[in-house]
């Protein structure tokens, strides 16, 4: 009883202070509620209206000749062959130089190393390369491939443009190299090395294969990234202007390049609307790339996790 | 009996006639393979590395050139021209206008939709609007810098009188919608990440939804979330074809939203397709600008590592 006298002028004084207010409240959780919807939908809505209307002024241009003229002068005859066999040269380029060294790295971190110094510095530094802008590799490739190695690559070439995007797109093919071979279950390993194999040829043999889908995934996505590049590619030194596609040889690794991104920022950058509806076509055929290979990025993910 | 059925290689094989481990040849390839993959591991530190010296030693010729002090407290840029001046303070005005402006519209909407995502969307909607955020994010620069200077700037060119047609304030807004896939993923990975247990707290003290959200799973996920913005940052300094497109190559030093101004990155752009020949000035300016925006972008970093390691949430 004595508790209770002393409790209640407490609670006569909280009691007085609890004011619930639930009607504001809920007001102002459905005003939050709403705004929070309304900016998930503002980028939806951007997206929308950024490709509508590239299709509106692009889709005019779009014909079998645009595809396989060189650039012109006049942008009523001007096409988009050269810059668009550049992007698939460097896109080749970039595939077998990130791909290998890539997963090579991967599978060292993952597989072999121990938990050592070199390990973790690679670690931290992976982390590190992703916050990097993409120009600042530019200079590294204008500075080593152009410069240094010049002799090897030809100065501001396909090669030195391709390395410099391998470089750019490393540590994502790393860092999905790792995701992948850790989603590949312990057993495995385990029973290859049972058997009597060494490391090695179990992880190629048996943990390589299982993780490969992931991998494939993860590169696709990154080469798909890396044709979009424009910044490193100018700095590295493409030509707004290459009236030939790349020879496919020595020589042609070699020559001054152009890509389907430089090619639309030369006529995005020019004052003439001709040239801004033939930028808006070769943008279409560039997203209709990144579709198709984003899209078998996807294809291969789905199918990998219905296997499992 | 068996004898009869198996021919008589395999019988032998049976009894161990093939069996040749030569484990000296298998430890071996193992080596070849460890260093190998070890050498390729390293590239990702020599590319650092690369980076590091590249910048260090371009700066350094750079400063034999020109005065530090100029350099720093400097309020005009114009390398180029027969008097060069080199205050960098007019091309991070720049970076910074058009940043600012950006993350004004990509952190509020990054951060709402991540709450969305996460907190209000039903799951089927939200298999939907993850992978639409995904390829906002996988929109090439270059597409964005066509519809910001296109179609963004004659838009706003409507009801804005005085807007110039490179402006710092149309850049920036298409910036903003360029980075925000990049905070809003992320923040939603880590408010996703958040325990139930903890919004069931608050929910049995009272809290409404918004409370709920406000008050104890975006501070529950605030290490996630700031991760996010800082790297959000670095994308929106570190951004160059929507700037170098939309927002002009004039070096002016101004916070007018209106008028064109350059960035450090189209300053790189700039030079770098006029061919700069080795050696002079321009071409060593580039690296002394390409180093200012580097150590921006390793400050952030660190600064998100230290932030990150001391204010982690670990939930079991």
């Amino acid at each position: 009883m004595t508790v209770n006298s002393e409790q209640s002028p407490q609670l006569q004084e909280t009691k007085a202070n609890f004011n619930p207010n639930l009607k504001g409240r809920y007001r102002f959780d459905r005003v939050f509620k709403t705004i929070s919807w309304i900016a998930t939908f503002a980028g939806i809505v951007v997206l929308t209206v950024l490709l509508i209307g590239i299709l509106v002024s692009g889709l005019s241009s779009l014909s079998f000749d645009f595809i396989v003229n060189p650039p012109s002068r006049k942008p009523e005859i001007a096409g988009i062959w050269p810059p668009l066999i550049g992007t698939i040269c460097l896109l080749v380029i970039t595939a077998l130089f990130a791909f290998p060294v890539g997963v090579g790295s991967g599978i060292f971190l993952e597989e072999f190393s121990e938990d050592n110094l070199f390990a973790k510095a690679v670690e931290i530094n992976i982390s590190n390369l992703a916050a990097v802008p993409s120009i600042i590799y530019g200079l590294l490739g204008l500075f080593v491939f152009a410069r240094i190695f010049e002799p090897v690559t030809g100065g501001r070439s396909l090669l030195s443009g391709g390395l410099t995007l391998a470089l750019l797109i490393l540590p994502v093919i790393i860092v999905a190299t790792r995701e992948a071979l850790r989603a590949v279950p312990d057993s495995l390993r385990l029973a290859g090395m049972a058997l009597g194999a060494t490391r090695w040829q179990t992880v190629r043999s048996h943990v390589l294969p299982q993780a490969l889908p992931g991998i494939m995934t993860g590169t696709i996505l990154a080469l798909s990234r890396a044709i979009g590049e424009t910044a490193p590619l100018i700095v590295v030194g493409a030509a707004t202007f290459v009236p030939f596609a790349p020879e496919l040889s020595i020589k042609g690794l070699q020559s001054s390049f152009t890509a389907m991104p430089i090619q639309i920022f030369s006529w995005v950058s020019r004052p003439q609307d001709g040239f801004h509806e033939i930028a808006a076509g070769a943008i279409i055929v560039l997203m209709l790339v990144l579709l198709v290979m984003n899209g078998s990025a996807i294809w291969l993910r789905n199918k990998f996790q219905s296997n499992r | 009996m068996t004898d009869s059925v198996l021919p008589q290689s395999l019988g032998d094989s049976a009894r161990g006639d093939r069996w040749k481990p030569n484990r000296s040849l298998s430890k071996l390839t193992q080596k070849l393979i460890v260093l190998l993959f070890g050498a390729f591991a390293f590239v990702s530190v020599a590319t650092t590395i690369g980076i590091v010296l590249t910048l260090i030693f371009e700066t350094i010729e750079f400063f034999l050139e020109v005065s530090p002090w100029e350099f720093f407290t400097g309020t005009r840029w114009s390398p180029t021209f027969a008097n060069p001046r080199f205050g960098i303070i007019v091309l991070l005005c720049g970076t910074f206008l058009t940043s600012v402006i950006g993350l004004l519209v990509a952190v509020p909407l990054g951060l709402l939709s991540a709450v969305c995502l996460s907190e209000y969307a039903p799951r089927s909607l939200r298999a939907w609007l993850k992978p639409a955020l995904e390829i906002l994010a996988g929109v090439p620069t270059v597409v964005f810098g066509y519809f910001a200077l296109l179609m963004v700037t004659p838009f706003l060119k409507t009801f804005i009188p005085g807007l110039s047609t490179f402006n710092s304030l149309s850049a920036g807004l298409v910036l903003g919608f360029a980075v925000l896939p990049t905070i809003a993923s992320l923040s939603e990975d880590a408010i996703f990440a958040v325990p139930l247990s903890l919004r069931q707290g608050s929910y049995a003290l009272g809290a409404t939804k918004r409370e709920t959200v406000t008050g104890v799973v975006l501070p529950a996920a605030l290490s996630g979330i700031v991760a996010s913005i800082v790297l959000g940052v670095a994308r929106a300094v570190g951004e160059t074809m929507i700037v170098t497109l939309a927002a002009g190559q004039s070096p002016t030093l101004t916070l007018d939203p209106r008028s064109a101004v350059q960035t450090m990155t189209s300053f790189i752009v700039q030079i770098t397709k006029g061919d700069a020949p080795y050696g002079s000035i321009e071409f060593k300016t580039l690296f002394a600008v390409g180093m200012t925006l580097f150590v921006i972008t390793l400050v952030l970093n660190f600064f998100s590592f230290w932030f990150v390691r001391r204010f982690q949430e670990k939930y079991e």
